[in-house]
């Protein structure tokens, strides 16, 4: 599912021409989402079927998903339930290496051995009919196999176990309270999904692995009648491996100051009380003064800053051209890598690639290519050290194995490498936000992420924000709006001054990192504590038509 | 049976669900699709597929209580089963205020978006229209990265009261980035066509040659304002931003470009350059679309903006019906008149501006006044006294396709582009268009 499709799903965007039709699944009731999946014997007969039949069409190298894939979403606005979709969908990809290529092919609602068979067939035909435009066949860090193997997220509740008219509930609260507080519209949404994905690959593996997501959010809007002036907040929560636990807070997942932040669990009560006000408040708010800043800026929103100046430009197959069609290449090329001393950022700045982090979107037990997950630094101490890379990449940069992370975003998209979760390393000197503050003479304080654009090899990025306050002399000053910052990677990473510490360490992401032809969509996490950049350039974005 | 149903199969299929309903009413959707692609880079095939799918949704009512089931399986149990389930959970739903009944039969225009010269692709076929773009880009020793994705399907319709519509169609999108050994040109080019005998992987991949070539070695030039002249895939990456937010009843919240104080819209309001027309037409030879909307209300030919004036906005059957107005579905394609001029006379007639080629990673940064941000990419060059001078390093712009549009100096022909960002296809013609505004320089080739 594409961000757009999404955000016109959850109307959240304003859209009206073309509204895609989502192929993203059959509807189903909510209680077919507890029917159990097909069971783990027969998924091993199906795969055994297809990597058999890949194997005797001649090819060197097989894998097979099964997938099955739940999405919930139930999509209010102000007093009324809009739509409660319930999808699932079913199917198989296969993937092989013949005559040195790789093929694909997949299909919907397998059920026996001769599709299994015919599915590792076209894909076999495929590879050998791509064959003769290769210049170099495809080379496999060696990956040992697991045999029978199993992983589950480790979440405290089942969000699809719990009942559509609790989170009904809780939805049409969260818009009542947001308009008894001054909002004059708002979209709330509660989004679940839930992967169970066999793989079995000719190296004999079978993982059987069960993922879990949630992500509650809203967009509130406050509108002065008067000017015609409109302003927004969408909610500060963070799209988390979890299950329905992420909605129960307790006091210590809080973070209280100009606005309350959460980490492990999130109050969207609360926050959705807070966001009516200031979206109100943001009407009348100053507009940003253009020019230099130092910026203080919250995991709320240097999430999406790391995700596109830190994540993509370090995904291998940007860096060696896989992407160049579309998403693009990189400004971090190996020749950087290779000095051992490409100063990406301060020595404050260190940032790793993990897939193991618990409660993160990235989480599981093995990518889908059969490869066990792990952790590895990007960054240290400001220099570049890795990349993220996959197992026909991993030779290029002289690895043994694969960084296991590799993921297809359905049975019926090919796996490729994609983003770990990528993070920043909190502070190792005790700080806390206020003291932070307490230095910033000219600077200002962004929480929440808004607008996002950086060109195709991660130099220029443009952010906006949710939230933005002025620091005046070590004290916040009041809101300001119209603001977004400008700046250069390297230059950016490289006026890091200061880091708090791993009291202040929480995850941020989306469920819709976009990549690859056709695109696919990945889910990814991206932590941090508050972090400060000096004399970043701001500028004013408003405008009369 | 073929995944791909004809007209009669389709009806058959459907009036065996529809014979299964026992709620007020029903309403189906079917569909079938046939996909295959194939992808390359570093002048070789990377990954590549095939997809096969189909799908059928029944959505059941009883009174204003809704229920949606879909299923892939089509044997007479599953059919059944499925009319069942939707019926069930309509039963177990909480009314649904926005609900509106199926409509009656209906006429439909006939477009014709079935070509099957497209709908005969196989791997091989595409393979050999990679090989005519590969072995350009490898004769001259410049690294290609294309994509090549065909398409064939249809999509049916038919509910209680009797209505039934039916559109197949085909579809091929081409696209591929060309870069030279030294990092510092780059060239883009994407072709969409329903037809693929109008699909030229070679002269394609020549233009792309061009532009990367020609951009090697940009200069800079400060930010600022410029004149600038969008090529159509340029340009459509902007435009797209309008269409996408031309609901009606957003306008009438408050809460859109639309809007005006006081609770008005800009409805019959000029808002560009009155050489402004845009509208959409399922019939258009050039951009063939479904003559039906998915509730099955038909598409006609409707002005959107007409000599720069807001003539129609998208109402919705439920928001047309409360402010007692027409419906006007949303559209199943759209198209930007041009005018007369030539690429080269856009470029004659500039005494200093930026050709531009292509956009990049649109963002809106604010809805009240579609304010966008974005980079140029893949070929940017300056134009002095009316000939193009030398390429430039790439821009990131804020500016509101809006201010763009009343901004105008000159159109072009129009002609069919696909969207990088959104991957529709559209007609839209080069346009001129003066201070448009670029905010910082970017290294990025």
């Amino acid at each position: 599912m594409k961000r757009r499709d999404f955000i016109q799903l959850a109307g959240l965007g304003t859209g009206a021409f073309m509204m895609p039709a989502f192929a993203m699944g059959r509807n189903v009731s909510p209680e077919a989402f507890l029917e159990k999946s097909v069971d783990v014997a027969v998924k091993k007969r199906l795969a055994d079927a297809a990597l058999n039949a890949a194997k005797s069409g001649g090819a060197s190298y097989a894998d097979v998903r099964i997938g099955r894939y739940l999405n919930q979403f139930v999509v209010t606005r102000e007093d009324k339930v809009q739509n409660i979709v319930n999808t699932e969908s079913y199917g198989v990809g296969v993937r092989v290496i013949a005559d040195g290529c790789w093929g694909f092919a997949a299909v919907v609602d397998v059920h026996n051995e001769a599709q299994m068979a015919k599915a590792a067939e076209d894909a076999v035909a495929i590879a050998k009919a791509n064959a003769r435009l290769m210049k170099e066949p495809v080379q496999l860090a060696p990956q040992k196999g697991f045999g029978e193997v199993s992983w589950k997220a480790p979440i405290k509740k089942n969000a699809f176990e719990v009942p559509i008219k609790e989170k009904v509930d809780l939805l049409l609260s969260v818009n009542d309270a947001a308009l008894k507080n001054g909002a004059n519209y708002v979209n709330s949404v509660l989004f679940l999904v839930n992967e169970q994905k066999y793989f079995a690959s000719t190296d004999g593996s079978y993982i059987d692995q069960d993922v879990h997501r949630i992500w509650p959010i809203f967009n509130i809007t406050a509108i002065d009648p008067k000017s015609g002036k409109f302003e927004t907040r969408n909610a500060l929560s963070a799209p988390m491996g979890m299950g329905y636990d992420y909605l129960q807070s307790n006091p210590s997942d809080k973070i209280t100051g100009v606005t309350t932040r959460y980490n492990k669990g999130y109050d969207m009560l609360e926050d959705a009380i807070a966001a009516a006000r200031q979206a109100k408040e943001k009407l009348t708010a100053k507009s940003v003064e253009a020019g230099k800043y130092d910026l203080v800026l919250d995991p709320s929103h240097l999430w999406l800053t790391i995700h596109e100046s830190v994540g993509h430009p370090l995904e291998l197959d940007r860096v060696l051209g896989y992407e160049a069609n579309f998403a693009g290449t990189s400004f971090a090329t190996l020749d950087k890598w290779q000095s051992k001393n490409f100063q990406y950022g301060s020595k404050q700045v260190n940032l790793v690639a993990d897939k193991l982090q618990e409660g993160s979107l990235g989480a599981v037990g093995w990518d889908d290519e059969g490869v066990n997950t792990k952790k590895w630094d990007l960054v240290k101490d400001g220099v570049l050290v890795n990349y993220q890379a996959i197992r026909d990449q991993a030779h290029i940069i002289g690895e043994k194995e694969s960084h296991g992370c590799c993921y297809a975003d359905s049975w019926s998209s090919v796996q490729f490498q994609r983003m770990p979760n990528v993070s920043l390393a909190a502070g190792k000197t005790p700080l806390s936000v206020d003291e932070m503050i307490k230095d910033v003479k000219k600077g200002i304080y962004i929480i929440g992420d808004g607008s996002f654009s950086i060109d195709q090899q991660r130099y220029n990025f443009q952010f906006g924000g949710q939230l933005f306050y002025e620091i005046k002399d070590g004290k916040i000053a009041g809101m300001l709006k119209d603001v977004a910052y400008q700046s250069n990677t390297q230059e950016f990473w490289n006026s890091c001054t200061q880091v708090c510490d791993e009291k202040d360490y929480r995850l941020g992401g989306s469920f819709f990192d976009g990549k690859g032809q056709p695109s696919q969509s990945s889910a990814v996490s991206h932590g941090s504590s508050t972090t400060r950049f000096n004399g970043v350039n701001v500028i004013n974005t408003a405008r009369k038509i | 049976m073929s995944i791909i149903l004809s007209e009669t199969e389709a009806k058959a299929l459907l009036q065996k669900v529809l014979a299964y309903s026992k709620a007020d009413e029903c309403e189906i959707n079917l569909l079938g699709e046939e996909r295959g692609n194939l992808r390359y880079a570093r002048n070789e095939v990377s990954t590549s597929g095939s997809l096969v799918n189909q799908n059928l949704s029944v959505q059941s009512a009883f009174g204003k209580k809704v229920g949606v089931a879909t299923i892939d399986e089509f044997s007479d149990e599953s059919l059944e089963k499925v009319v069942r389930r939707s019926e069930e959970l309509a039963k177990l739903a909480p009314e649904n205020p926005e609900y509106m009944s199926v409509l009656e039969p209906q006429t439909y225009l006939k477009s014709s978006g079935f070509f099957e010269s497209t709908a005969g692709i196989d791997a091989g076929k595409r393979a050999d229209a990679v090989a005519n773009s590969l072995e350009l880009s490898r004769g001259k020793n410049l690294t290609a990265a294309g994509f090549l994705d065909n398409q064939k399907g249809y999509s049916a319709i038919m509910n209680s009261k009797g209505l039934f519509a039916y559109y197949p169609s085909t579809s091929v999108n081409f696209s591929l980035t060309v870069r030279t050994p030294d990092g510092t040109g780059s060239g883009y080019i994407a072709r969409g066509y329903s037809d693929i005998n109008k699909l030229d992987t070679a002269a394609a991949t020549t233009i792309a040659i061009q532009k990367a070539m020609g951009s090697m070695h940009a200069k800079a030039l400060e930010p600022g304002k410029y004149t600038v002249i969008l090529e159509p895939t340029a340009a459509a990456v902007l435009l797209e931003n309008i269409y996408f937010n031309f609901d009606a009843r957003s306008a009438d919240e408050g809460r859109s470009f639309l809007s005006k104080p006081g609770g008005k819209t800009k409805l019959g309001d000029k808002i560009v350059d009155e050489r402004v027309n845009i509208y959409s037409d399922p019939t258009h030879p050039d951009l063939p679309a479904s003559p039906w909307s998915g509730d099955g209300q038909p598409l006609q030919k409707v002005s959107w903006i007409e000599k720069g004036v807001v003539k129609n906005m998208v109402y919705s059957r439920y928001w047309a019906q409360k402010n007692n107005v027409q419906p006007v579905p949303q559209p199943s394609n759209v198209i930007m008149e041009g005018g007369t001029a030539t690429m080269e006379e856009l470029i004659r007639s500039t005494k200093q501006g930026i050709l531009v080629t292509k956009l990049w990673y649109i963002r809106e940064v604010d809805p009240q006044t579609l304010l966008l941000t974005g980079l140029t990419r893949d070929g940017t060059f300056y134009i002095e006294n009316g000939v193009i001078k030398h390429p430039v390093k790439n821009f990131r712009f804020n500016e509101s396709p809006v201010i763009m549009l009343n901004n105008l100096e000159a159109l072009g022909k129009s002609e069919r582009v696909v969207s990088t960002e959104s991957d529709q296809n559209y007609l839209v013609p080069p346009m001129k268009i003066r201070e448009f505004t670029f905010s910082s320089l970017s290294d990025a080739v």
